[in-house]
């Protein structure tokens, strides 16, 4: 079919060239230094430290169990919570689905900090209430979060929901018809969960296994605040600490580099492996699936479900007001030792509190928006295939997925310190970062949604004269809303809990809230981190709350995870 | 690379005038708060203030400086001052002008600042009248804002005071293993500051002693104060005095300990940079936190030790004069820095 030329040619361009400034040069600038030594020379140096000296290989085999470890636990976590909600009659289900969902709105780090007010060995909440329980003497501890484990914990705490949304969407769509073939043929309930829903769930499950590995092999912030007093380092605040005085950049680039060939090849790995067989079951119209009925279940089940909520959501929050409110982070409120000092100090003294949110809530209102509109554009031309070269941008737009938070700024510092484009120092070098960052995830829900919308309605408009664009705004557009809005949450959501590459690209006027809770969890001021937290946790629903009351339709929010 | 150019400058110039040596002195003439100064400052509305004090002295600080010169907004830029110095270097190298006044808690940097070359002269008449001259760069380019002291506190609901620590090699009592909090100099200047100063008393051999008794790694030596204040630790190796002092005061069961090997004394300069794209309203600020007014403020709140003679230390405080102290160094740690954080996390593995 010929396509007249209209303005979307134009706009196709315009969004490689994007693309290409966002991806491209940062990454190009990062291979160019991890093989250059300080002069600028070729050389493999950086690479032979990086294998041999124990400052790395250390970083390098700690990360990689913390990966697996976090990976299990999630799927450990999510697959029967998941279960829980998706397929049995435990009563609060619904809630503790949305639960589950608002548990991501809180930081990772903000979550770690919460967790050294519940469980640092001797001023931990949970440990002082122990102590009172058993009577034991005040070097005993039942949890120690500086340690390796306590921060599997932690990371494990703010991953797994990205599991049980995976999980329990599948459990949801998986087609009826097999398991009641299956209890026709006399198989009772355990026996058609173990034949037939745990099979078919397994794939999606070794997906959500993948996206935890993931998270967990590229997370900065849990490390950063746990790793240092726990005497260890991760790869991520490896490369972090490079940036330190006097800068190495070709080793921080280097050390970047097995994370990004890491991620790629698992990426590569599961889409091999799994193909499209993960989801053969996902298609068509198929019966509702069966309830599962837990009898006398129930309450335990409940009871489970409350203590997983638990651990991301009600003991970090509780510690958190706690200390918000008290005048020591380990002393328990009480009517006599409330204190408004954090909330005066926050926001009467705290010079960068105003100007930290300022930044962060523009910055995550632009990305988010910038975002939307972006994987709207590509989507529809990947969907469509309506230029040639659909392929490169459908490459392009979810490659970011492969580039860790911190690789990415390293990146991207490296890019953009220089002429021609020195955006290092304004907000516009936290808004690349942001987006890209946030593309992958923004551009697959909506490229799923995409696949809901007949190309006939288009060609209808198409064929009354309009043009590409104007058919996209005014047929397409309309019928992706929800997905879209869903999409701008998602990425508004994501920005507030970046700090990994932020950390790399901040500069004193262009610092977010994640950087002013780093910095002043250095000097150990948890009463305003708390404060902080609290607030932005706070906007953010609201945010939501409002962006989802746009929507039309009836449809629930999905913060889909990665795959 | 911004690092090859120090090199290359402190090789060009292998002998370097120590804090308060007079050299060739280029000492700029003192000048007033005029009135010109602040109609020009007021014009700018806004100075920014990088430092490594505690926000809680920082602060309260900038809103004293805002009420006497109201029209002028302070943006507090805090972290430790080794990230301090990592950020200046990073947005100078990137040639991007933040800083308006720098105060470090490592004498060091201004050191490598004035090889930059980014130190503007500037000294106000407070200090040309009021501060000692060993406290002033000959070239007037930075002076001592204040001093502190780096001590061993603690918590005394957790050690009771016959148990604790009299001094450095105390610490390396079996029996305080696991009781101990301490700050990192590499984000800590103060931290630096005690570290080169403690390994030049008491060897290297110390500090790796020390890191095998289950020591708690916080960054900043603000912290130290508040982890064994919460109880998560009874003893702090190293901090902010100031700060143990405050919490003291506030009531908190906190003792602190001068060490018998003597305690790492911390001075804390403060200059304008070259590059202050605020420099009227950085030259005022310079001059009001040196005056009488501004040092009667930092001492009043903090207790911190003042570099203005006519303000005298807060009452209830030891004299410097009755502390043992270490000798500092400024102008050996500029050059070793990057060894001793190197050695350092040999020892304690961050």
């Amino acid at each position: 079919m010929t396509r007249t030329l209209d303005l979307s040619r134009p706009l196709m361009v315009a969004v490689v060239a994007l693309l290409v400034v966002m991806i491209v040069l940062p990454m190009g600038w990062l291979v160019v230094y991890a093989f250059s030594d300080k002069a600028g020379n070729p050389t493999l140096a950086n690479f032979v430290t990086l294998f041999t000296d124990p400052d790395f290989v250390d970083p390098l085999v700690t990360t990689l169990i913390i990966a697996f470890s976090t990976s299990a636990a999630c799927c450990a976590i999510a697959a029967p919570l998941g279960w829980l909600v998706a397929r049995t009659d435990m009563p609060l289900r619904r809630t503790f689905r949305v639960l589950v969902m608002a548990s991501l709105v809180t930081p990772p780090f903000v979550g770690a900090i919460a967790w050294e007010m519940l469980a640092a060995p001797n001023s931990g909440l949970l440990n002082q209430v122990w102590r009172i329980l058993t009577g034991a003497p005040p070097d005993e501890a039942l949890f120690d979060i500086y340690t390796l484990p306590g921060l599997i914990f932690v990371i494990a705490c703010y991953t797994f929901p990205y599991v049980f949304i995976l999980v329990a969407n599948a459990l949801d769509r998986m087609p009826g018809e097999l398991e009641d073939a299956s209890s026709m043929l006399g198989a009772g309930t355990w026996a058609t969960a173990r034949r037939i829903t745990i099979p078919l769930a397994l794939p999606t499950l070794a997906a959500g296994a993948l996206i935890a590995f993931l998270q967990a092999l590229n997370i900065f912030g849990s490390p950063a605040i746990l790793a240092i007093p726990a005497g260890f380092n991760t790869l991520t605040t490896k490369i972090w600490s490079l940036f330190a005085f006097p800068p190495k950049p070709e080793l921080a680039a280097a050390s970047a580099l097995p994370l990004l060939v890491l991620t790629v090849a698992l990426l590569r790995a599961q889409s091999l492996v799994l193909g499209k067989r993960g989801y053969a079951v996902l298609g068509g119209k198929y019966g509702a699936p069966r309830v599962v009925r837990l009898g006398g279940l129930r309450l335990p089940a409940t009871a489970l479900a409350i203590f997983i909520l638990s651990l991301p959501l009600f003991l970090p929050y509780a510690a958190l007001l706690n200390t918000a409110f008290s005048p020591v982070s380990s002393q328990f409120v009480t009517p006599e030792t409330f204190t408004l000092r954090n909330v005066f100090f926050t926001f009467r003294e705290l010079s960068s509190t105003l100007p930290a949110m300022e930044n962060t809530f523009i910055l995550a209102t632009l990305s988010a928006t910038i975002g939307a509109v972006l994987s709207l554009l590509i989507a529809y031309v990947v969907a469509r295939q309506a230029i040639r070269g659909w392929r490169v941008l459908d490459f392009l737009a979810t490659a970011p997925l492969a580039i860790p938070g911190i690789v990415l700024g390293v990146g991207l510092f490296l890019a953009y310190t220089r002429p021609p484009l020195t955006l290092y120092g304004t907000l516009w070098i936290l808004l690349i970062a942001f987006v890209t960052i946030e593309l992958p995830a923004a551009y697959q829900q909506v490229r799923s949604a995409f696949h809901s919308v007949h190309p006939e309605l288009e060609e209808a408009g198409r064929m009354l004269g309009a043009t590409r664009l104007r058919t996209l705004w005014d047929i397409t557009g309309p019928l992706l809303r929800a997905s879209a809005i869903a999409t701008w949450c998602f990425v508004f959501v994501g920005v507030i809990r970046e700090l990994s590459a932020a950390v790399i690209l901040f500069t004193s006027e262009t610092k977010v809230v994640a950087v002013l809770i780093f910095d002043l969890k250095e000097s150990g001021d948890v009463g305003a981190i708390a404060v902080l937290s609290l607030t932005i946790v706070v906007i953010t629903t609201v945010v939501i709350t409002v962006a989802n009351g746009l929507r039309v339709g009836r449809d629930s929010v999905r913060l889909r995870a990665v795959t | 690379m911004r690092r090859r150019s120090l090199l290359k400058t402190a090789a060009l110039l292998p002998v370097l005038a120590p804090l308060g040596a007079r050299v060739v002195s280029a000492m700029p003439a003192a000048e007033a708060m005029t009135p010109a100064l602040i109609e020009a400052a007021k014009k700018e509305g806004k100075v920014s203030y990088y430092t490594a004090m505690d926000l809680s002295v920082a602060e309260p600080m900038a809103r004293a400086f805002e009420a006497k010169f109201p029209g002028i907004k302070v943006a507090v830029e805090r972290s430790g001052a080794e990230r301090v110095f990592n950020r200046i270097a990073q947005e100078m190298a990137s040639k991007i002008a933040r800083a308006d006044v720098v105060n470090s808690s490592d004498a060091a940097h201004f050191i490598a600042w004035k090889r930059e070359g980014w130190l503007a002269p500037y000294v106000p008449q407070d200090v040309a009248q009021d501060v000692p001259a060993e406290m002033v760069d000959p070239d007037g380019l930075y002076y001592n804002q204040r001093t502190h002291l780096s001590a061993i506190a603690y918590n005394t609901k957790l050690v009771a005071p016959a148990d604790a620590p009299k001094g450095f090699m105390d610490l390396l009592d079996p029996k305080y293993s696991g009781k101990m909090v301490k700050g990192h100099p590499g984000y800590s200047g103060t931290i630096m500051t005690a570290t080169q100063q403690l390994s030049r008393e008491l060897g290297w051999s110390y500090f790796e002693k020390l890191s095998k008794q289950k020591v708690l790694q916080v960054q900043s030596a603000t912290e130290p104060p508040k982890r064994i204040e919460a109880g998560e630790r009874a003893i702090a190796v190293d901090g902010s005095d100031y700060l143990f002092w405050m919490a003291k005061e506030r009531g908190s069961p906190i003792e602190v300990v001068f060490a018998v090997e003597g305690t790492p004394q911390i001075s804390n300069p403060m200059g304008v940079f070259k590059t202050a794209p605020n420099p009227n309203a950085a030259r005022l600020m310079v001059s009001w936190i040196m005056s009488a007014e501004g040092q009667k403020f930092i001492v009043d709140l903090s207790g911190q030790y003042p570099a203005n003679k006519r303000v005298k230390q807060k009452a209830g405080r030891p004299a410097l004069s009755s502390i043992k102290l270490l000798r500092e160094e400024p102008a050996v740690v500029v050059e070793k820095a990057d060894q001793i954080k190197a050695q350092y996390a040999k020892y304690f593995k961050v």
